[in-house]
């Protein structure tokens, strides 16, 4: 078991540091399929893990003088106020219309970057 | 940079948090061309929007720890493993043509955008009353 989380560490890391992303895409699916964990606890278990993976990114970053601490700032404070309201969703409803309204931003986003 | 441009910077750094609150990822995947929207390159993006994902996955976990689903040393053993595999992805990030990289950005959103869109359309046929 400890081999295998250590290698969707690894994996996680290179994915995360490349794309500039947390690596809970790659996580959450590995540690159902590897390690055999719950959907909630995966999803839970990959947000501690990222903050340990994305801190290291920032320092290797940082060294390399490539962080911006007040861009940091403009869209992350506003995204822990969404990360709050966002658990209190997930509570309430089923979420599947606001899902597919994710999956429509995400697609636009996608296409500008491919063609812009 | 003009009040729109911070307008929407705020609007979609909000709308990242939510995503992260929902589906348990950083918030990187709008973070990063947020950034890039605002004129900073894709390294510089990437490196900023690790930065911001540290506070919202914090705020995540502050707020599954309660419902007992963090687990404390898996998650410690997958991010300490994951510290090699950065300083791997960093070299691999700052080598490679960031037009490149700006494309490979684009091709994961629209993966991870098909996969929402079949998880929403499934959730919607399951509870078709509520949303």
């Amino acid at each position: 078991m400890l081999v295998r989380l250590a290698l969707i560490g690894l994996v996680a890391g290179v994915f995360s540091a490349v794309f500039g992303v947390g690596g809970g895409i790659l996580i959450v699916p590995l540690l159902i399929w590897l390690a055999a964990f719950p959907a909630h606890a995966a999803t839970a278990t990959s947000l501690g893990a990222i903050i340990v993976t994305a801190s290291a990114g920032v320092a290797l970053y940082a060294a390399r003088g490539d962080v911006r601490v007040g861009y940091a700032a403009l869209v992350g404070l506003p995204a822990v106020v969404g990360a709050i309201l966002g658990t209190n969703v997930q509570r309430r409803l089923s979420g599947g219309t606001l899902t597919l309204a994710f999956a429509g931003l995400l697609a636009a986003v996608g296409v500008w970057l491919l063609v812009g | 940079m003009s009040t729109w441009t911070i307008v929407a910077a705020v609007s979609l750094g909000l709308a990242a948090g939510v995503l992260s609150g929902m589906f348990g990822v950083g918030g990187g995947i709008l973070f990063v061309p947020t950034l890039v929207a605002l004129g900073l390159g894709q390294v510089e993006a990437a490196a900023t929007s690790l930065l911001a994902i540290v506070p919202t996955a914090a705020t995540g976990v502050i707020r599954q720890r309660a419902s007992g689903n963090v687990r404390l040393k898996p998650a410690l053993v997958i991010g300490v493993a994951s510290i090699l595999g950065a300083e791997v992805g960093v070299r691999i990030a700052k080598a490679v043509d960031e037009s490149l990289l700006r494309r490979a950005f684009g091709v994961l959103l629209l993966a991870v955008a098909v996969q929402l869109a079949i998880r929403g359309a499934r959730e919607r046929r399951r509870y078709p009353d509520v949303s």
